[in-house]
C-alpha cells in the first residue's frame, strides 16, 4: 500500500495537497487550500492560527472524521483518503483519541460513563477512573455534564480521549476553558501520553505560549500552512506562561 | 455490568418519557383494538358453538301442518340423519298488564318425560315442568327479564282462540331463541316477543295435535350432507303439509346471531388494520424525527469508532423498546377490553355462559407491525445519517441556502416581528420535518373524522329507513293472507289517514349457486308509505313485471339488473317463479326484494291478497287505533314505527355497531397522541434555542410563541389535508362496519370534519399548554451548558 516505504516508518501523518471545500458555487468556503504536512512518529505538534483558518478542519480529516475534497492524507502506511467508511471507523476505534472543541459529552451519561463509552470498545484501555483522576476529576466521576463547569466538562473530554491509550491524540483547544493550574495539569497529562505511550499528539490552541511545549509548531492561516518551526528545547508545562 | 451505551439508552428513554409514552399509547390502542376485536370474534364464535352443542341444537327444522308421530321413524331412517325429535309449536298472544299492545308469543312443546333429544332448554331459574301439568310454562329469560316477570307469576294467553292462564315455574334459555323476532317484524325486540315452553299434552290439547307434531327437528350424522337430507325430509313430509325443511343456516335466530358475529368479524378484519396502519405510520414518522434529533450524538458515537451496526443496534433498541412497550400494553389492555366487551355481547345475545378465547395471531401481527414500522423509521434516518461523515453529523444540520428566500426575508422583515420570523424561517428551512408533522396530524385527524362520519352514518341509515323508505306510523300484519277488503276495514277506523296494503311471502331466492332464504314484499303501485328508493333517494316506480332487489341482496346473490332470478315460494301452492331483476334499490336495512303486489298475487295465482298493511294515522288517535286493531281477529301483530326504530337503534348500539363508540375513543387517543408528539419533538429540537431566547430577555410567552407558532402553522396546514384523507378513510371504515343486516353509508359530512378539526385544535392547545409548562420549568443554565 505504501508508496514510499521509508516514510511509513518515520511519519505518523503525511498530507499532500490536502484541500477541503465546503459547499459549492459562489457560497463555497475553502477551509483548506492544499496542505502539505509531515508529522514524525511520537511528535507533539501545536497548531496555531486565527479563528476560521481551518485548524479544526485539518484535525477532522487526519482524525478520520471527515473527508478531504482533494489531496491525500496518510496515517503511517495507510492512505486515509482512500479508506472506506468501515476502514475509517476501525482507524478511529483502534488509534485515535479526540478532544473536541465543544467537548461533545453525552448529556445523558455521567463523567465516568462518558469515558466508558470509549474504553468499552478499545483494545487496551486505561481504567476510566484512572483517566479521570489524571485530569483531576476523581471526585466528580458520577456527575452528569450539566452538573459540571465548562472546564470540568473539558477535562472529562480529555480523560475520554486518553483513556483508550490512543496511538494519536487530537486536541482541539483542550485548555481553552481552564485556569492556569488546571491548564498546566492537563498539559502535563498530554505530555505524559506523548512521552510514556509514545503517542503522536496534535494540539490546536490559541494560547501561543503552549507552543513552547511542542516538538513542532505549525502556523496556520487561511487554510494553508504559513510556517513550521521546531523547538530544540521543549518547555515543561509548569514553565508555560498562561 | 451494564454497558455505557445501554445506560444512555435507558436515560434517554426516561428523558423522553412523555413522548415515548404518547408513542407507546398510539401503538397500544392500535394493538388493543386488534386484539380486542379478534378476541371478541373468537370468543363469540366459540361460545355459540359450545352453546349449540350443549343444547343439542337441531341442524334441520322441518315445519309441517300436521303429521302423525309414526312419520318420525321414517325421518330417522333417512340416510345421514342422527337424532329426530317431533314437537308442537303454535302462536299465542299475551296480554300484558299496562301495555296497550298484545305481545306475540310462540309456544313450544317439551316431551312429557325427560329432556328432548334435540333443542334442549337451559333452565336459569325455577324448575322444569312437572309431568302431566297443563297449566305450567317455562318462560324465555330475555322476555321475563325485560318485563321483570318473576317465578310463579300468572300469564294470561290466547291460544288458538281460547284464553287461558298459566303459571311460570321456570325461566329458560335456548339457543334457538337467542334472538327472538316476532313473525313479520324487522328487528328483534326482547320486550315484544315471548317464548313459552309447555308440556306436550297441554300443547296437543291447545292446538289439536294429539298423536301428531307440526315441527320435526333433525340432527345430521358427522359428515352427512345437508341438501339431500332436506330433500328427503321434504318428500316424507309433503303429504302432511310440509312447509319446507331448512337448515340451521336459515334459522331466524341463528341467522341474526351469525350476521352479528360475521358483522363483527368483517369489522374486525377491516377496521383495526386501518387503525393499526395509522398507528404504524405515525410511529414511523415519530421515530424518524426522534432519531433525527439524535443526529449529533450519532455522529459523536461514530467518531469514537463505533461501527454503523453498533449504532444501529443502539437506536433499534430504543425504538423497538418503545414499540414493544406499546404493543405489549395493547395486548394486555386488549384482552381486558375484549373480556369486558364480550360480556356486553354476551348479555346482548343472551348466552347463558361465555367461553373466552384470544386470537394469538392478533398479538403476533400487532407486535410485528409496530416493531417493523418503528424499525423502518429508525433505519430510514440512520441510513441518511450514516452517509454523513462524523464531523458533519456532529454539527447541527448545515445552514440552508437563504439566497432563495432572500426576497421573502425582506418582505418578512417589514411585516413580522422577530419571533414570527423565527417561526416562518424554521418552517421554510426544514420543510421535510414540517411535512412529517403535517402528514402525521392530518392522518390522525382523518381517522377521527372518518369515525365521526361513521357515527352519523348510523343515524343516516336509520333516517333513510324510517324517514324515507318507510314513512308509515304503524305496521299491521295478519295471521294469513286476507282479501283486499281488509284494507278498507282499516281505512274506516277513525284517525287513520292512509292505508297501504302489502303482501309478504317467504321464499328462497336463487341465482345459480347463490341462494338466500328471505322473501318477497309486494307493494302497492305508487306506494307512498313503504317504498323502494334508488341511489339518489328517489322513489322507484315498481315495474309491471319483475322484481326490484335491495343492493345488499343483489350483491349476496351476485345478480345484476336484467338477469333472471329464481324464486321458490314457500307458501300456498309453492310455485317456482322465474323473474327478471328490474332494478336495484338502495336499502340500508336487511335484504328485501320488492314486487308490485298485483304482479306478485298474479304469479302466486292468489288474486287480491294482502298479508299486512302500512298505516299513516293521526298522532292523537294512535292509542285508540291500537286498541281497535288489537281487537281485530285477523291481526297477528301491530308495531309502531317508533318502536321499530328504537329496536333497530338498540340493535345497532348493542351489536357489532357498539364497537364504533370504542373506536371513536381510540381515534381520539391516536389523534391526541400524534399532535402531542409533534409539539414535543419540535420542543426537543429547539430546546437550546428557546433557552437562548429566554436568556437574552424574551419572556416565557414570547418564547412559547416561537414554539407554539410552529405548531399552530402545522395544524393549520394539516386540517385541509385531514379533511381529504378523512373523506377517503370514511368509505373504508363504513364498509368495514356494514353487515348483512344494515349498511352504513359514507360521504362528506362537514360536521364530522369540523368536529375532528376541533378535536385537533383542542389537542394542540392541550399539547401546547403541556409543553409551555415545560418551557417554564426548564433549567436555563443546564440547557445551555450542554450540547445535545
Ligand atoms: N460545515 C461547514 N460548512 C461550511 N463551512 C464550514 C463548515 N465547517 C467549517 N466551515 C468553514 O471553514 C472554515 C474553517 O473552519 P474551521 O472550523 O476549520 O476553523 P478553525 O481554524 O478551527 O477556527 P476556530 O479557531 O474558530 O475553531 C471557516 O471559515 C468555517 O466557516
Ligand atoms: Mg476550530
Amino acid at each position: 500500500m505504501a508508496k514510499d516505504g521509508n516514510g511509513a516508518a518515520e511519519f505518523t501523518f503525511r498530507t499532500k495537497g490536502l484541500t477541503k471545500v465546503y459547499g459549492s458555487g459562489p457560497a463555497a468556503v475553502h477551509a483548506l487550500r492544499g496542505v502539505d504536512l509531515d508529522i514524525p512518529k511520537g511528535d507533539m505538534v501545536v497548531l496555531l492560527g486565527p479563528s476560521g483558518s481551518g485548524k479544526s478542519t485539518l484535525l477532522n480529516i487526519v482524525g478520520g472524521l471527515d473527508r478531504a475534497t482533494e489531496g491525500e492524507a496518510w496515517f503511517q502506511d495507510q492512505n486515509l483518503t482512500e479508506m472506506s467508511d468501515r476502514e475509517l471507523t476501525l482507524y478511529r476505534r483502534d488509534h485515535v483519541g479526540f478532544v473536541f472543541q465543544f467537548y461533545n459529552l453525552m448529556p445523558s451519561l455521567t463523567a465516568r460513563e462518558n469515558v466508558e463509552l470509549v474504553t468499552e470498545i478499545a483494545d487496551d484501555p486505561m481504567d476510566p477512573d484512572e483517566a479521570l483522576r489524571l485530569v483531576g476529576l476523581g471526585e466528580r466521576m458520577d456527575h452528569f455534564p450539566a452538573q459540571m463547569s465548562g472546564g470540568e466538562q473539558q477535562r472529562v473530554a480529555i480523560a475520554r480521549a486518553i483513556a483508550k491509550n490512543p496511538t494519536v491524540l487530537f486536541c482541539d483547544e483542550p485548555t481553552g476553558a481552564l485556569d492556569s493550574t488546571t491548564g498546566r495539569a492537563v498539559l502535563r497529562v498530554l505530555r505524559d501520553v506523548n512521552d510514556k505511550l509514545g503517542a503522536t499528539v496534535m494540539i490546536v490552541t490559541h494560547a501561543a505560549a503552549t507552543a513552547g511545549m511542542a516538538h513542532r509548531v505549525i502556523n496556520f492561516a487561511d487554510g494553508a500552512i504559513r510556517s513550521v518551526t521546531t523547538n530544540d528545547t521543549r518547555l515543561d508545562p509548569d514553565e508555560i506562561k498562561w | 455490568m451494564m454497558r455505557a451505551l445501554d445506560r444512555k439508552l435507558l436515560r434517554d428513554l426516561w428523558r423522553i418519557k412523555g413522548q415515548a409514552g404518547a408513542i407507546a399509547a398510539v401503538v397500544a390502542v392500535g394493538v388493543l383494538l386488534q386484539v380486542m376485536m379478534s378476541g371478541m370474534v373468537a370468543s363469540l364464535d366459540e361460545t355459540r358453538q359450545t352453546y349449540y352443542d350443549r343444547s343439542r341444537l337441531a341442524q334441520i327444522f322441518a315445519p309441517v301442518t300436521r303429521a302423525p308421530e309414526h312419520v318420525l321413524h321414517r325421518l330417522s331412517a333417512i340416510e345421514g340423519v342422527g337424532a329426530v325429535e317431533g314437537r308442537i309449536t303454535g302462536g299465542a298472544l299475551l296480554d300484558m298488564e299496562g301495555q296497550d299492545l298484545p305481545v306475540r308469543a310462540q309456544a313450544v312443546s317439551l316431551p312429557q318425560i325427560g329432556a328432548p333429544k334435540l333443542n334442549d332448554v337451559h333452565l336459569s331459574a325455577g324448575r322444569l315442568l312437572a309431568p302431566g301439568r297443563t297449566d305450567e310454562v317455562l318462560l324465555l329469560k330475555s322476555f321475563a327479564d325485560a318485563h321483570e316477570i318473576p317465578l310463579g307469576a300468572q300469564l294470561s294467553a290466547t291460544m288458538n282462540g281460547a284464553r287461558r292462564t298459566f303459571t311460570v315455574v321456570g325461566i329458560a334459555q335456548s339457543p334457538e331463541f337467542l334472538v327472538a323476532v316476532a313473525p313479520g317484524e324487522l328487528v328483534p325486540d326482547v320486550t315484544r316477543f315471548a317464548v313459552l315452553w309447555m308440556n306436550e299434552d297441554a300443547m296437543a290439547a291447545a292446538f289439536d295435535m294429539k298423536g301428531a307434531f307440526n315441527e320435526a327437528l333433525l340432527s345430521l350424522e358427522r359428515g352427512a350432507e345437508l341438501e339431500p337430507v332436506l330433500a328427503a325430509a321434504d318428500r316424507e313430509l309433503a303429504q302432511f303439509g310440509g312447509l319446507g325443511a331448512y337448515g340451521l343456516k336459515d334459522h331466524m335466530s341463528n341467522r341474526f346471531i351469525s350476521d352479528e358475529i360475521d358483522g363483527l368479524r368483517s369489522t374486525s378484519a377491516a377496521v383495526p388494520p386501518i387503525f393499526m396502519g395509522v398507528a404504524a405510520f405515525l410511529l414511523y414518522i415519530v421515530v424518524t424525527r426522534l432519531v433525527q434529533a439524535e443526529r449529533e450524538q450519532i455522529g459523536l458515537i461514530k467518531a469514537f469508532g463505533y461501527t454503523d451496526l453498533e449504532v444501529s443496534v443502539h437506536y433499534f433498541k430504543l425504538v423497538v423498546l418503545i414499540a414493544l412497550l406499546g404493543a405489549l400494553m395493547g395486548c394486555v389492555l386488549g384482552i381486558w377490553a375484549g373480556r369486558s366487551m364480550v360480556g356486553v355481547y354476551q348479555a346482548n345475545f343472551h348466552f347463558p355462559f361465555l367461553v373466552f378465547r384470544v386470537d394469538p395471531a392478533a398479538f403476533v401481527s400487532g407486535v410485528t407491525v409496530s416493531v417493523l414500522s418503528a424499525s423502518a423509521g429508525g433505519i430510514f434516518v440512520l441510513r441518511r445519517v450514516f452517509t454523513l461523515t462524523p464531523a458533519v453529523a456532529m454539527r447541527p444540520p448545515a445552514p440552508a441556502d437563504f439566497s432563495r428566500s432572500g426576497a421573502l426575508n425582506v418582505r418578512l422583515k417589514r411585516w413580522l416581528d422577530q419571533p414570527s420570523r423565527m417561526v416562518l424561517r424554521r418552517v421554510i428551512r426544514s420543510p421535510g420535518r414540517i411535512a412529517g408533522s403535517v402528514i402525521g396530524i392530518s392522518v390522525g385527524m382523518a381517522l377521527s373524522a372518518a369515525m365521526i362520519t361513521l357515527l352519523s352514518g348510523f343515524d343516516e341509515s336509520l333516517d333513510l329507513t324510517f324517514g324515507v323508505i318507510d314513512r308509515s306510523d304503524m305496521q299491521v300484519s295478519f295471521y294469513q293472507p286476507m282479501s283486499g277488503k281488509t284494507v278498507f276495514e282499516l281505512q274506516q277506523l277513525p284517525g287513520v289517514i292512509e292505508v297501504e296494503p302489502t303482501r309478504a311471502v317467504s321464499a328462497v331466492l336463487r341465482n345459480g349457486l347463490y341462494t338466500y332464504r328471505g322473501g318477497i314484499t309486494g307493494l302497492a303501485e305508487g306506494a307512498r308509505l313503504n317504498r323502494a328508493v334508488d341511489k339518489d333517494v328517489q322513489a322507484i316506480d315498481l315495474p309491471e313485471q319483475g322484481v326490484v332487489l335491495a343492493k345488499s341482496l343483489a350483491d349476496l346473490l351476485q345478480i345484476k339488473s336484467g338477469e333472471m332470478l329464481t324464486v321458490e315460494v314457500l307458501e300456498g301452492r309453492r310455485p317456482v317463479l322465474t323473474l327478471p331483476v328490474a332494478s336495484i334499490a338502495e336499502t340500508l336495512m336487511g335484504a328485501p326484494a320488492f314486487m308490485r303486489i298485483e304482479t306478485l298475487n298474479r304469479a302466486l295465482r292468489e288474486p287480491d291478497r294482502v298479508s299486512g298493511a302500512y298505516l299513516r294515522v293521526d298522532a292523537n288517535a294512535l292509542p285508540q287505533i291500537f286498541d281497535k286493531v288489537k281487537g281485530m281477529p285477523m291481526v297477528a301483530g301491530v308495531s309502531r314505527q317508533t318502536d321499530a326504530r328504537e329496536a333497530m337503534q338498540k340493535m345497532m348500539d348493542e351489536g357489532a355497531g357498539a364497537m364504533r363508540f370504542v373506536m371513536v375513543g381510540i381515534a381520539a387517543i391516536i389523534t391526541f397522541g400524534i399532535v402531542y408528539n409533534a409539539a414535543r419533538i419540535s420542543y426537543g429540537e429547539q430546546s437550546r434555542d428557546l433557552a437562548s431566547l429566554r436568556v437574552i430577555g424574551f419572556s416565557n410567552s414570547e418564547t412559547a410563541f416561537v414554539l407554539l407558532g410552529e405548531l399552530a402553522l402545522v395544524v393549520l396546514m394539516a386540517i385541509p389535508l385531514g379533511i381529504g384523507l378523512g373523506y377517503a378513510l370514511g368509505f373504508l371504515v363504513a364498509a368495514g362496519f356494514s353487515t348483512e343486516l344494515y349498511q352504513i353509508p359514507a360521504g362528506f359530512r362537514p360536521v364530522a370534519h369540523g368536529q375532528a378539526a376541533a378535536a385537533v385544535v383542542v389537542a394542540s392547545l392541550v399539547s401546547g399548554w403541556l409543553v409551555k409548562r415545560d418551557i417554564q420549568k426548564v433549567d436555563l443554565v443546564e440547557t445551555l451548558k450542554t450540547r445535545e
